[in-house]
Protein backbone atom coordinates (compact mmCIF):
# COMPACT_ATOMS: atom_id res chain seq x y z
CA UNK A 1 0.00 0.00 0.00
CA UNK A 2 1.50 3.59 -1.24
CA UNK A 3 0.85 6.24 1.15
CA UNK A 4 0.14 8.17 -1.99
CA UNK A 5 -2.12 11.03 -2.59
CA UNK A 6 -3.80 8.45 -5.38
CA UNK A 7 -4.60 5.57 -3.10
CA UNK A 8 -7.78 5.42 -1.82
CA UNK A 9 -6.51 4.11 1.68
CA UNK A 10 -5.43 5.72 4.46
CA UNK A 11 -1.62 4.36 5.48
CA UNK A 12 -1.30 1.42 7.80
CA UNK A 13 0.10 3.63 10.56
CA UNK A 14 -3.17 6.28 10.26
CA UNK A 15 -5.81 2.77 10.22
CA UNK A 16 -3.95 1.83 13.19
CA UNK A 17 -3.74 5.04 14.96
CA UNK A 18 -7.59 5.87 14.30
CA UNK A 19 -8.78 2.64 16.18
CA UNK A 20 -6.31 2.44 18.64
CA UNK A 21 -7.16 5.95 19.66
CA UNK A 22 -11.14 5.28 18.86
CA UNK A 23 -11.02 2.31 21.66
CA UNK A 24 -8.93 4.36 23.68
CA UNK A 25 -11.28 7.49 23.89
CA UNK A 26 -14.26 5.29 24.29
CA UNK A 27 -13.09 3.09 26.76
CA UNK A 28 -11.68 6.36 28.59
CA UNK A 29 -14.33 8.46 28.36
CA UNK A 30 -16.52 5.65 30.13
CA UNK A 31 -14.30 4.97 32.94
CA UNK A 32 -14.27 9.17 33.27
CA UNK A 33 -18.05 8.83 33.71
CA UNK A 34 -18.01 6.09 35.89
CA UNK A 35 -15.12 6.75 38.25
CA UNK A 36 -16.45 10.59 38.91
CA UNK A 37 -18.51 9.38 41.57
CA UNK A 38 -17.51 6.81 43.81
CA UNK A 39 -16.85 6.82 46.59
CA UNK A 40 -12.84 6.79 48.21
CA UNK A 41 -11.67 3.48 47.66
CA UNK A 42 -8.55 1.18 46.23
CA UNK A 43 -10.79 1.32 43.36
CA UNK A 44 -11.29 4.87 42.81
CA UNK A 45 -7.65 5.76 42.93
CA UNK A 46 -6.86 2.75 40.62
CA UNK A 47 -9.24 4.39 37.72
CA UNK A 48 -8.66 7.57 38.20
CA UNK A 49 -4.91 7.03 37.66
CA UNK A 50 -5.41 4.83 34.72
CA UNK A 51 -7.77 7.19 33.18
CA UNK A 52 -4.96 9.94 33.31
CA UNK A 53 -2.54 7.37 31.85
CA UNK A 54 -4.91 6.74 28.98
CA UNK A 55 -5.30 10.70 28.75
CA UNK A 56 -2.09 11.37 28.50
CA UNK A 57 -1.10 8.21 25.95
CA UNK A 58 -4.34 9.86 24.00
CA UNK A 59 -2.45 13.61 23.64
CA UNK A 60 0.67 12.26 22.66
CA UNK A 61 -0.78 9.20 20.45
CA UNK A 62 -2.74 12.23 18.97
CA UNK A 63 0.30 14.69 18.49
CA UNK A 64 2.01 11.93 16.62
CA UNK A 65 -1.08 11.41 14.74
CA UNK A 66 -1.12 14.82 13.58
CA UNK A 67 2.23 14.95 12.92
CA UNK A 68 1.65 11.81 10.64
CA UNK A 69 -1.63 13.01 8.91
CA UNK A 70 0.67 16.39 7.93
CA UNK A 71 3.34 13.66 6.39
CA UNK A 72 0.93 11.65 4.70
CA UNK A 73 -2.40 13.70 3.59
CA UNK A 74 -5.60 11.84 4.12
CA UNK A 75 -6.99 10.60 0.80
CA UNK A 76 -8.94 12.89 -1.20
CA UNK A 77 -12.67 12.61 -0.72
CA UNK A 78 -15.01 10.86 -3.10
CA UNK A 79 -16.09 13.08 -6.16
CA UNK A 80 -19.57 12.27 -5.18
CA UNK A 81 -19.50 14.23 -1.94
CA UNK A 82 -20.87 17.66 -2.07
CA UNK A 83 -18.76 20.98 -1.51
CA UNK A 84 -20.85 21.84 2.11
CA UNK A 85 -20.44 18.02 2.71
CA UNK A 86 -16.77 18.10 2.52
CA UNK A 87 -16.58 21.25 4.31
CA UNK A 88 -18.72 19.63 6.78
CA UNK A 89 -16.24 16.66 7.35
CA UNK A 90 -13.47 19.05 7.20
CA UNK A 91 -14.58 20.90 10.24
CA UNK A 92 -15.94 18.36 11.83
CA UNK A 93 -12.32 16.42 11.61
CA UNK A 94 -10.97 19.53 13.12
CA UNK A 95 -12.96 20.12 16.04
CA UNK A 96 -12.39 15.94 17.32
CA UNK A 97 -8.36 17.07 16.75
CA UNK A 98 -8.41 19.93 19.12
CA UNK A 99 -11.04 18.05 21.56
CA UNK A 100 -8.35 15.12 21.09
CA UNK A 101 -5.61 17.87 22.65
CA UNK A 102 -7.72 20.24 24.60
CA UNK A 103 -9.56 17.36 26.96
CA UNK A 104 -6.60 15.39 28.13
CA UNK A 105 -4.83 19.18 28.59
CA UNK A 106 -7.47 20.34 31.02
CA UNK A 107 -7.67 17.09 32.66
CA UNK A 108 -4.32 16.85 33.13
CA UNK A 109 -4.73 20.41 34.51
CA UNK A 110 -7.24 19.54 36.72
CA UNK A 111 -5.17 17.00 38.45
CA UNK A 112 -2.95 19.39 39.58
CA UNK A 113 -4.74 21.78 40.86
CA UNK A 114 -6.64 19.44 42.65
CA UNK A 115 -2.85 18.52 44.34
CA UNK A 116 -2.41 15.39 42.43
CA UNK A 117 0.66 15.49 39.87
CA UNK A 118 0.15 13.18 37.03
CA UNK A 119 2.78 10.25 36.87
CA UNK A 120 2.88 8.71 33.44
CA UNK A 121 2.28 4.80 34.33
CA UNK A 122 3.49 5.74 37.83
CA UNK A 123 6.98 6.48 36.58
CA UNK A 124 7.17 9.48 34.36
CA UNK A 125 6.39 12.62 36.06
CA UNK A 126 4.95 15.10 34.39
CA UNK A 127 5.25 18.91 34.97
CA UNK A 128 2.18 20.37 37.12
CA UNK A 129 1.99 23.50 34.50
CA UNK A 130 -0.58 24.92 37.27
CA UNK A 131 -0.51 25.57 40.94
CA UNK A 132 -2.32 23.84 43.41
CA UNK A 133 -5.92 25.57 43.82
CA UNK A 134 -8.81 24.40 44.82
CA UNK A 135 -11.44 26.74 43.09
CA UNK A 136 -9.42 26.51 39.86
CA UNK A 137 -9.68 22.59 40.53
CA UNK A 138 -13.74 23.23 40.56
CA UNK A 139 -13.56 24.82 37.55
CA UNK A 140 -11.12 23.21 35.86
CA UNK A 141 -13.14 19.64 36.30
CA UNK A 142 -16.18 21.44 34.92
CA UNK A 143 -14.35 22.22 31.77
CA UNK A 144 -13.10 18.89 31.19
CA UNK A 145 -16.15 17.47 31.29
CA UNK A 146 -17.74 19.91 29.57
CA UNK A 147 -15.10 18.80 26.83
CA UNK A 148 -14.98 15.53 27.06
CA UNK A 149 -19.58 15.68 26.38
CA UNK A 150 -18.29 17.34 23.12
CA UNK A 151 -15.88 15.32 22.22
CA UNK A 152 -18.21 12.25 22.74
CA UNK A 153 -20.92 14.49 20.58
CA UNK A 154 -18.89 14.83 17.62
CA UNK A 155 -17.75 11.43 18.12
CA UNK A 156 -21.20 10.18 17.63
CA UNK A 157 -21.46 12.56 14.80
CA UNK A 158 -18.18 11.01 12.78
CA UNK A 159 -20.25 7.62 13.79
CA UNK A 160 -23.39 8.82 11.77
CA UNK A 161 -21.67 10.25 9.27
CA UNK A 162 -19.38 7.38 8.42
CA UNK A 163 -22.53 4.94 8.42
CA UNK A 164 -24.55 7.25 6.48
CA UNK A 165 -21.90 7.30 3.59
CA UNK A 166 -22.00 3.22 3.92
CA UNK A 167 -25.53 2.12 3.92
CA UNK A 168 -27.24 5.47 2.63
CA UNK A 169 -24.66 6.92 0.24
CA UNK A 170 -23.15 3.21 -0.52
CA UNK A 171 -20.36 5.14 -1.40
CA UNK A 172 -17.30 2.68 -0.05
CA UNK A 173 -15.93 5.18 2.31
CA UNK A 174 -15.88 3.34 5.51
CA UNK A 175 -13.21 1.47 3.52
CA UNK A 176 -10.43 3.74 3.02
CA UNK A 177 -10.28 3.40 7.19
CA UNK A 178 -10.62 -0.43 7.55
CA UNK A 179 -8.37 -2.58 8.87
CA UNK A 180 -9.50 -5.30 6.95
CA UNK A 181 -8.36 -5.24 3.24
CA UNK A 182 -10.52 -7.91 2.15
CA UNK A 183 -12.59 -4.70 -0.09
CA UNK A 184 -9.13 -3.83 -2.04
CA UNK A 185 -8.50 -7.45 -3.22
CA UNK A 186 -11.75 -7.78 -4.24
CA UNK A 187 -12.14 -4.50 -5.50
CA UNK A 188 -8.44 -5.49 -7.35
CA UNK A 189 -9.70 -9.17 -8.60
CA UNK A 190 -13.41 -7.42 -10.26
CA UNK A 191 -10.95 -5.02 -12.52
CA UNK B 1 -1.27 41.92 57.91
CA UNK B 2 -1.88 39.99 60.75
CA UNK B 3 0.69 37.78 60.23
CA UNK B 4 3.68 40.20 59.98
CA UNK B 5 1.97 41.63 63.41
CA UNK B 6 1.79 38.21 64.46
CA UNK B 7 5.70 37.60 63.18
CA UNK B 8 6.71 40.81 65.40
CA UNK B 9 5.64 39.87 68.50
CA UNK B 10 6.85 36.59 68.07
CA UNK B 11 9.74 38.27 67.64
CA UNK B 12 9.59 41.17 70.66
CA UNK B 13 7.95 38.23 72.71
CA UNK B 14 11.32 36.19 71.71
CA UNK B 15 13.45 39.00 72.23
CA UNK B 16 12.43 39.64 75.74
CA UNK B 17 12.80 36.16 76.22
CA UNK B 18 16.10 35.84 75.39
CA UNK B 19 17.04 39.04 77.13
CA UNK B 20 15.08 37.53 80.79
CA UNK B 21 17.47 34.50 79.78
CA UNK B 22 16.00 31.65 81.80
CA UNK B 23 12.54 31.61 79.86
CA UNK B 24 12.33 27.50 78.48
CA UNK B 25 12.13 27.31 74.75
CA UNK B 26 8.54 27.35 73.31
CA UNK B 27 7.59 26.82 69.73
CA UNK B 28 6.06 29.35 67.57
CA UNK B 29 3.30 27.28 66.24
CA UNK B 30 1.91 29.97 63.56
CA UNK B 31 5.19 29.43 61.82
CA UNK B 32 6.43 25.84 62.03
CA UNK B 33 5.41 23.01 59.78
CA UNK B 34 5.12 19.34 60.42
CA UNK B 35 4.48 18.22 56.89
CA UNK B 36 4.25 14.56 55.38
CA UNK B 37 4.56 13.03 51.41
CA UNK B 38 3.22 9.85 50.86
CA UNK B 39 3.09 7.87 47.24
CA UNK B 40 -0.77 6.47 45.78
CA UNK B 41 0.57 4.69 42.64
CA UNK B 42 3.66 7.05 41.90
CA UNK B 43 1.94 10.05 43.06
CA UNK B 44 3.39 12.34 45.58
CA UNK B 45 0.80 13.28 47.75
CA UNK B 46 1.46 15.75 50.02
CA UNK B 47 -0.13 16.75 53.53
CA UNK B 48 0.48 18.45 56.97
CA UNK B 49 -1.03 18.95 60.02
CA UNK B 50 -2.39 22.32 61.56
CA UNK B 51 -1.76 21.41 65.19
CA UNK B 52 0.55 20.59 66.99
CA UNK B 53 3.15 21.58 70.25
CA UNK B 54 6.39 20.91 71.16
CA UNK B 55 8.45 20.52 75.09
CA UNK B 56 11.31 21.21 74.92
CA UNK B 57 14.44 22.07 76.81
CA UNK B 58 17.55 22.09 74.87
CA UNK B 59 21.21 23.90 75.06
CA UNK B 60 22.90 23.18 72.53
CA UNK B 61 26.51 23.96 74.42
CA UNK B 62 24.87 20.65 76.44
CA UNK B 63 22.93 18.79 73.79
CA UNK B 64 22.90 15.15 75.69
CA UNK B 65 21.18 16.70 78.44
CA UNK B 66 18.23 18.14 75.96
CA UNK B 67 14.60 16.86 75.37
CA UNK B 68 11.97 17.18 72.78
CA UNK B 69 8.30 15.93 73.41
CA UNK B 70 6.38 16.83 70.07
CA UNK B 71 2.59 16.31 70.12
CA UNK B 72 0.64 16.07 67.03
CA UNK B 73 -3.53 16.59 67.03
CA UNK B 74 -3.62 13.75 64.32
CA UNK B 75 -7.66 15.64 63.60
CA UNK B 76 -5.61 18.53 62.12
CA UNK B 77 -4.50 16.60 58.71
CA UNK B 78 -4.56 18.39 55.71
CA UNK B 79 -4.71 16.40 52.24
CA UNK B 80 -5.58 17.88 49.07
CA UNK B 81 -9.24 16.58 48.94
CA UNK B 82 -12.09 16.74 51.36
CA UNK B 83 -12.64 12.81 50.80
CA UNK B 84 -9.05 11.97 51.58
CA UNK B 85 -9.38 13.85 54.73
CA UNK B 86 -12.32 12.86 56.10
CA UNK B 87 -11.21 9.33 55.42
CA UNK B 88 -7.50 9.39 56.93
CA UNK B 89 -8.96 10.50 60.44
CA UNK B 90 -11.66 7.46 60.67
CA UNK B 91 -10.65 4.22 61.92
CA UNK B 92 -8.81 2.68 58.74
CA UNK B 93 -5.97 5.20 59.09
CA UNK B 94 -5.47 7.78 62.00
CA UNK B 95 -8.50 6.56 63.87
CA UNK B 96 -8.33 10.15 65.57
CA UNK B 97 -11.56 9.13 67.50
CA UNK B 98 -9.46 6.83 69.72
CA UNK B 99 -5.69 8.17 68.96
CA UNK B 100 -6.40 11.53 68.59
CA UNK B 101 -2.57 12.46 69.85
CA UNK B 102 0.37 11.42 68.12
CA UNK B 103 3.76 11.70 69.60
CA UNK B 104 7.27 11.82 69.51
CA UNK B 105 9.13 11.73 72.75
CA UNK B 106 13.52 12.09 72.41
CA UNK B 107 15.22 9.64 74.73
CA UNK B 108 19.31 10.71 73.26
CA UNK B 109 20.72 13.52 71.41
CA UNK B 110 24.04 13.04 69.95
CA UNK B 111 25.72 16.13 68.14
CA UNK B 112 26.88 15.62 65.38
CA UNK B 113 28.83 17.93 63.16
CA UNK B 114 28.02 21.80 64.07
CA UNK B 115 24.51 22.67 63.84
CA UNK B 116 23.46 18.94 62.95
CA UNK B 117 22.30 16.59 65.88
CA UNK B 118 21.12 13.17 65.91
CA UNK B 119 17.72 12.36 68.17
CA UNK B 120 17.01 9.30 68.97
CA UNK B 121 13.28 8.83 70.20
CA UNK B 122 10.19 6.79 70.34
CA UNK B 123 7.25 8.03 68.03
CA UNK B 124 4.01 6.91 68.79
CA UNK B 125 1.15 6.80 65.99
CA UNK B 126 -2.67 5.32 66.94
CA UNK B 127 -1.18 3.42 69.81
CA UNK B 128 1.70 1.87 67.89
CA UNK B 129 5.41 2.89 69.04
CA UNK B 130 8.67 2.53 67.37
CA UNK B 131 11.98 3.62 68.39
CA UNK B 132 13.73 6.36 65.53
CA UNK B 133 16.56 8.21 64.48
CA UNK B 134 15.72 11.82 63.74
CA UNK B 135 18.37 14.01 62.07
CA UNK B 136 17.54 17.80 63.06
CA UNK B 137 19.45 20.61 61.45
CA UNK B 138 19.87 23.60 63.84
CA UNK B 139 19.56 27.19 62.46
CA UNK B 140 19.64 30.53 64.30
CA UNK B 141 17.76 33.69 62.94
CA UNK B 142 17.75 36.73 64.99
CA UNK B 143 16.32 35.19 68.46
CA UNK B 144 14.32 32.51 66.66
CA UNK B 145 15.73 28.66 66.37
CA UNK B 146 14.67 26.91 63.51
CA UNK B 147 14.87 22.98 64.18
CA UNK B 148 14.16 20.99 60.30
CA UNK B 149 14.96 17.53 59.04
CA UNK B 150 12.91 15.06 58.02
CA UNK B 151 12.89 10.86 58.42
CA UNK B 152 10.79 8.09 56.22
CA UNK B 153 8.57 6.04 58.69
CA UNK B 154 6.26 3.35 57.77
CA UNK B 155 3.20 3.64 57.75
CA UNK B 156 1.71 0.09 58.53
CA UNK B 157 4.22 -0.46 61.54
CA UNK B 158 1.64 2.03 63.12
CA UNK B 159 -1.56 0.28 61.18
CA UNK B 160 -2.08 3.41 59.40
CA UNK B 161 -4.20 2.55 56.06
CA UNK B 162 -5.86 -1.32 56.79
CA UNK B 163 -7.99 -3.93 55.38
CA UNK B 164 -8.02 -2.42 51.09
CA UNK B 165 -5.21 -0.40 51.91
CA UNK B 166 -2.69 -2.42 53.28
CA UNK B 167 -1.53 -3.30 49.50
CA UNK B 168 1.65 -1.38 49.22
CA UNK B 169 1.28 -0.91 45.35
CA UNK B 170 -1.63 1.47 45.80
CA UNK B 171 -0.69 3.19 48.60
CA UNK B 172 3.72 2.88 49.36
CA UNK B 173 4.68 1.91 53.01
CA UNK B 174 7.42 4.55 53.55
CA UNK B 175 6.03 7.91 53.98
CA UNK B 176 8.51 10.91 54.75
CA UNK B 177 7.52 13.27 57.25
CA UNK B 178 9.17 16.57 57.27
CA UNK B 179 9.46 19.36 59.93
CA UNK B 180 10.68 22.95 60.55
CA UNK B 181 9.80 23.97 64.49
CA UNK B 182 10.19 27.59 65.00
CA UNK B 183 11.39 28.10 68.56
CA UNK B 184 12.92 30.90 70.59
CA UNK B 185 14.50 30.86 74.19
CA UNK B 186 17.15 28.92 72.53
CA UNK B 187 20.99 29.89 72.99
CA UNK B 188 22.58 30.33 69.85
CA UNK B 189 24.49 27.47 68.52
Amino acid sequence: MTPSEQSNRYTDVAIALHWLLALALVASFCVGLYMADLKLSPTRVRLFNWHKWAGISILVLSVFRLGWRWAHRPPKAPASMSAVQTRFAHWTHGLLYVLFFLVPIVGWAYSSASGFQVVWFGLIPLPDFVPVDKPLARVLVQVHAALAYTLAAAVALHVAAALKHHFVERDSLLWRMSPLRLHDSMQQKGQ
Amino acid sequence: MARTLGAGLALLLALGQAQAGSEAPALVAGQSEISFVSRQMGVPVAGNFRSFDAQVSFDPANPQKGHFLIGVDVASVQLPTDDAMKEVVGPGWFDAAHFARATFQSSAIRALERGRFEVAGRLSIKGRAQDVLVPVFLEQTGALTVASGSLVVRRLAFSIGEGEWTDTSMVADEVQIRFRLVLTGIAPI
